[in-house]
C-alpha cells in the first residue's frame, strides 16, 4: 500500500496533538522524579481520575470548561494527599519500594474507578466543534485546541519554574533536597505541591483526551506506560526532554500506524525505549553526558 | 535470610512435612472447587517462587514474569495442538524451551540496565510479548486465545493414565516441590550467595572481580524457566491459554505476592499467592470490588511490613 | 547559645562522634581543629540534623534541637556552610542568593537592603547575579556560599572548610569576612585544617581526635603555646 504525502502530513498533525497531550502527562512525571526520586506508577490513573471526574462534573453541570478545572484541583488534591499518606514514610527508602508502593496505588484507583463509573467507556463532548479542510479530512478544530490548550499548560509550568519564588524552591530542592533544606526551604511541603501540580497535569489531560478517546479504567495502564517510555527517552527529570520526546515518540507511533494497526504501532515505542536504553541511557535528547 | 540454616533445620523439615502432608491429602478431604483451587494456588506459588529469585536473592525487581508464564503456556499450547496424541513431556520441553529463549532475550537487554530501569525495561519486553500474542492472531488466537485437550500422564514411548483433578493434584505437587527443593538448593549454594551479594552491594561484589551481567541474565533465565513451567502447569490444568495472562498487571500481581508473602525466602510468595488467591476467593462474594482493600492492605505492607508475613513472622520467633 | 552534649552520631552502620561536646556562645568565634576523618564535618551535620544524633543533645538558646529537620533551623537562626560548598549549579547567582533571601517576614526594602549589603561586601557576586553558579571558579562559589548564608541573617554560621582549595589571596579574603561577620554579632563554628588562619580569628578552640572533643583551650594560649597542635595535629 503505498503512502501518499498527504497521509504523511495528516499523522504529522496527529502525532503533534497526541504528543502534546502526552507531554502534559510525561512533564508531571519527570518533574515527580526529578525532585523526589518517586517513578509514579499510579501517574496514568492519575489521567484516568481526572477523566472521570471532569466526566461526571460535565455531566452535572454540561460546562466543559469547569470540568477542566475541577477534574484538576480534585486530583491536585486528591495527589497531595496520597503523597502525604503514602510517599512521604518512604522517603529514603529503597526507590524500589516506591515503585510497589504506588503500583499498589494504582491497582486500588483502577478498582475503585471501576466501582464508583462502571465498565463501560464515559465520553466527553468536544467543547469547540466543528471542522475545517485538511487535505483530504475533515479535521476537527477541537484536535487542535488540544494541542494548543496542553502547550499553554506546559508554557505555565514553565515560566512558573523559571520565576518566583516558588519557582527557585522547586528548582533547588531538584538539584539538592538537602542543601535546599538548610537554606530553610520546606522540602517536606515542596514535595507534596509538586506531586499535586504533577497530579492536576495528568487530570487535565484526562479530560482533554476525553472527547478524543473515551475515558476507561484501562486507559490509566496506558497513559503510564507511554509517560514512563517518554520519560526515559527524554532523559528522567528533564522537563525540555521529556516534552520533545512526547512529539517524537507521537510521531513515530503517528507514522508507524500508516502500515500496522495502530495495536501494534505502539511498539514502535517499545523499541525506542530500548534502543535509548542501550545507547543513551541518560535519554535522546539530554545533551551528551561527561 | 540463607545460608547455613543452623537451629532452624529440624522444625524447618517437620513444618515441610507436614505442609507436604497437607497439599498430598487435599483431594481427598477437599470438596472439588477447592481442591482445584489449592492446585491453582501451587502454580501461581510457583510462578511467584520463580519470581523471588529475581526480586528477594538478586534484589531485582522483574515486571517481566507475565511474558515468561504466557510463553510457557503458550508453549505448551503449542505441542499439544500440534503433535498427536497430545504428549505431557513435550508440552513441558516446549514450554520450557520457549521461556527459557523469551528469558534470555529479556536478559540480554534489560540486565545491563539498573534498578528502575531494568523494572521498566521487563515491563515494557512483557507488553511488546502481549500486543505480539495479541494481535498475531492466526498462530495465537488473538483475543481468544487456544483451547486443547489434556495429555496424559505419562513419558512419550510408556503408556499414559488419563489425569484426573486428583492426580494433576498430585503431579503439580511433585513439581513445585521439586522446583521448590532445586530452587533453595541452588539459592544456597555458591551461586546463590554471589546474588545475595549482588543484592546487598552490587558496586562491591563487581569490584570483587564477579561478571554481575552474567550472574544476573543467568538470575533471569533460572527465573524465566520456573515461570515458564508455571505456564505449563497453568496451560494442562485449564485447558486453555490467553494472552491476559501476559498483560504486565499480572506480573504486578505477582510482585504483589511476593511482598505479602516474604521476599527472600522462597516459601513466602507461596504463602503470599495463598493469601491473595483465598482473600480474593473470600473477599469476592461480598464485595466486587475486593482488589481496592487488597491494594490498600498491599501498600500498607510495603511502607509499614515490606519483609512480608514470613520476614515479620521470621522476625518474632527470632526474639 | 548552641550547645552540643555528649552527641553520638554515625554514618550508617560507623559510629563517627562517641560523644561531643562543645560550646559556642553568642557573638563568639570558636574554632574546630583536627585531623582528616576525626569528625569536625559531622559534628556540624548533627547539629544541622543530618547525622542523627543517637545519644546525646544539642541545644540552641535553650531550646532542644536535637535531630530536628534542616529546613526548621534557618528559621532559628543557624546557617550552614558546607566543605563542599553545595551551590545550586543550575541556579543563578542570584537565585542561589534568593534561596535564603525570599523568606517570610521581609518586605521588599528590607530584601533589597540585604542584597546590597551583601553585594557591597562580595562587588564579585554583583557583576556575575546572572551567571549559572556552576560556571562561578572554586574560590567565587565559596564566596557565594557564605553569602548565601548571611541571607539568613543568621544568629551563628557553621563554617566547614571554607578555605580548602582556595589560593592564598582568598584565603585572606575568608579571614577578612570572618572578621565583618564577627563584628555584626554574628557567632561562628569554624572547622579549618588551616591552623594559623584558625587561631588568629577564634576565641577559643576545640581539639577533635577519633570522635571526641581532646582538648579546650582559649585561642590565645595555643597561640603562645602551640604543643597541643603538634600532638594532635602533627603541624
Amino acid at each position: 500500500m503505498s503512502v501518499g504525502f498527504e497521509q504523511i502530513l495528516v499523522q504529522t498533525v496527529n502525532g503533534l496533538v497526541n504528543g502534546m497531550i502526552l507531554a502534559l502527562v510525561a512533564s508531571g512525571l519527570t518533574l515527580i522524579f526529578g525532585i523526589m526520586d518517586v517513578v509514579n506508577f499510579a501517574h496514568g490513573d492519575l489521567v484516568m481520575l481526572g477523566g472521570f471526574v471532569g466526566a461526571s462534573t460535565m455531566a452535572t453541570t454540561g460546562n466543559f470548561w469547569l470540568a477542566l478545572l475541577v477534574a484538576a484541583v480534585v486530583v491536585a488534591v486528591f495527589g497531595a494527599a496520597l503523597q502525604i499518606s503514602t510517599l512521604r514514610p518512604l522517603l529514603g527508602r529503597d526507590p524500589l519500594t516506591t515503585i510497589l508502593a504506588t503500583f499498589g496505588v494504582s491497582l486500588v484507583l483502577q478498582k475503585y474507578a471501576l466501582w464508583q463509573w462502571g465498565p463501560s467507556a464515559r465520553n466527553l463532548q468536544e467543547p469547540i466543534t466543528g471542522r475545517f479542510d485538511l487535505f483530504y479530512l475533515q479535521y476537527p478544530w477541537y484536535r487542535v485546541a488540544t494541542a494548543v490548550l496542553a502547550s499553554a499548560m506546559i508554557g505555565a509550568l514553565w515560566l512558573f519554574l523559571k520565576r518566583g519564588t516558588y519557582g527557585i524552591w522547586i528548582r533547588a530542592t531538584t538539584q539538592d533536597r538537602i542543601m535546599a533544606a538548610a537554606m530553610g526551604i520546606p522540602v517536606p511541603w515542596v514535595h507534596t505541591s509538586v506531586f499535586a501540580i504533577g497530579a492536576a497535569m495528568a487530570a487535565a489531560s484526562g479530560v482533554l483526551f476525553g472527547p478524543l478517546g473515551g475515558v476507561t479504567q484501562t486507559m490509566g495502564s496506558d497513559f503510564t506506560l507511554r509517560a514512563f517510555i517518554v520519560v526515559v527517552v527524554g532523559g528522567m527529570g528533564n522537563l525540555g526532554g521529556s516534552i520533545l520526546a512526547s512529539i517524537f515518540i507521537s510521531l513515530l507511533e503517528a507514522y508507524a500506524s500508516l502500515f500496522v494497526s495502530p495495536a501494534q504501532a505502539v511498539i514502535v515505542s517499545f523499541v525506542a525505549l530500548i534502543l535509548t536504553l542501550l545507547f543513551r541511557p541518560t535519554g535522546l535528547f539530554v545533551p551528551t553526558p561527561k | 535470610m540463607t545460608g547455613p540454616a543452623g537451629r532452624w533445620d529440624r522444625p524447618y523439615w517437620i513444618g515441610f512435612a507436614i505442609v507436604g502432608g497437607l497439599l498430598v491429602a487435599a483431594p481427598l478431604i477437599l470438596p472439588p472447587f477447592w481442591q482445584r483451587f489449592a492446585t491453582e494456588i501451587l502454580i501461581w506459588g510457583l510462578l511467584a517462587m520463580s519470581s523471588d529469585i529475581l526480586i528477594g536473592y538478586t534484589g531485582m525487581v522483574s515486571f517481566g514474569h507475565s511474558a515468561f508464564f504466557g510463553v510457557g503456556m503458550y508453549g505448551a499450547a503449542a505441542a499439544l495442538l500440534t503433535v498427536r496424541p497430545p504428549s505431557l513431556g513435550l508440552a513441558i520441553v516446549y514450554g520450557l524451551v520457549g521461556a527459557g529463549l523469551v528469558a534470555a532475550f529479556v536478559a540480554y537487554f534489560s540486565t545491563r540496565l539498573r534498578d528502575i530501569y531494568f523494572s521498566i525495561t521487563t515491563l515494557v519486553f512483557s507488553q511488546i510479548f502481549y500486543v505480539i500474542i495479541f494481535t498475531w492472531t492466526t498462530v495465537t488466537g488473538g483475543e481468544n486465545g487456544l483451547t486443547f485437550r489434556q495429555p496424559a500422564l505419562g513419558l512419550p514411548g510408556l503408556g499414559g493414565i488419563e489425569f484426573t483433578p486428583a492426580r494433576l493434584h498430585w503431579f503439580v505437587v511433585a513439581v513445585v516441590a521439586l522446583s521448590y527443593l532445586l530452587l533453595r538448593r541452588i539459592t544456597r549454594s555458591p551461586f546463590g550467595m554471589v546474588l545475595q551479594s549482588i543484592r546487598e552491594n552490587e558496586p562491591r561484589t563487581r569490584a570483587i572481580g564477579y561478571a554481575v551481567e552474567r550472574y544476573k541474565i543467568v538470575a533471569v533465565m533460572l527465573s524465566g524457566l520456573f515461570a515458564g513451567l508455571a505456564g505449563v502447569l497453568y496451560a494442562i490444568q485449564n485447558k486453555f491459554a490467553a494472552p491476559d495472562f501476559v498483560f504486565f498487571l499480572v506480573s504486578g500481581e505477582v510482585v504483589i505476592f511476593n511482598v505479602m508473602g516474604g521476599v527472600g525466602t522462597l516459601v513466602g510468595p507461596i504463602v503470599g499467592a495463598a493469601f491473595f488467591l483465598v482473600l480474593r476467593e473470600g473477599l469476592s462474594r461480598y464485595f466486587e470490588y475486593y482488589l481496592i482493600p487488597v491494594g490498600i492492605i498491599f501498600t500498607l505492607m510495603v511502607i509499614f511490613l515490606p519483609q512480608g508475613f514470613l520476614g515479620f513472622l521470621r522476625r518474632r520467633l527470632n526474639q | 547559645m548552641l550547645s552540643l552534649s555528649d552527641v553520638h552520631a554515625y554514618y550508617g552502620k560507623s559510629h563517627i562522634l562517641h560523644g561531643v561536646s562543645l560550646e559556642v556562645g553568642p557573638g563568639e568565634v570558636v574554632g574546630l581543629l583536627g585531623r582528616n576523618g576525626v569528625g569536625k564535618s559531622t559534628t556540624l551535620k548533627s547539629v544541622m540534623g543530618l547525622a542523627q544524633p543517637a545519644r546525646g543533645h544539642v541545644t540552641f538558646e535553650g531550646r532542644n534541637i536535637t535531630g530536628l529537620a534542616p529546613h526548621h533551623l534557618a528559621r532559628l537562626g543557624i546557617a550552614w556552610v558546607p566543605e563542599d560548598r553545595r551551590i545550586f549549579r543550575l541556579l543563578t547567582v542570584l537565585e542561589n542568593l534568593r534561596t535564603g533571601l525570599d523568606r517570610a517576614g521581609l518586605d521588599d526594602r528590607r530584601r533589597q537592603k540585604l542584597l546590597d549589603k551583601v553585594y557591597g561586601a562580595f562587588p564579585l557576586l554583583r557583576e556575575r547575579r546572572h551567571q549559572a553558579g556552576g560556571t562561578l571558579s572554586g574560590g567565587e562559589q565559596q564566596m557565594l556560599a557564605i553569602a548565601r548564608a548571611m541571607m539568613l541573617e543568621p544568629k551563628i554560621i557553621l563554617l566547614d572548610e571554607p578555605t580548602e582549595g582556595l589560593m592564598p589571596r582568598m584565603v585572606s579574603q575568608i579571614r577578612d569576612i570572618i572578621g565583618v561577620l564577627h563584628d555584626e554579632g554574628v557567632a561562628i563554628l569554624l572547622v579549618e585544617q588551616n591552623v594559623p588562619l584558625t587561631l588568629a580569628v577564634s576565641a577559643r578552640i576545640y581539639i577533635m581526635e577519633k570522635g571526641v572533643v581532646r582538648h579546650h583551650a582559649p585561642a590565645a594560649d595555643l597561640r603562645t603555646d602551640p604543643a597541643m597542635i603538634h600532638q594532635y595535629l602533627g603541624v
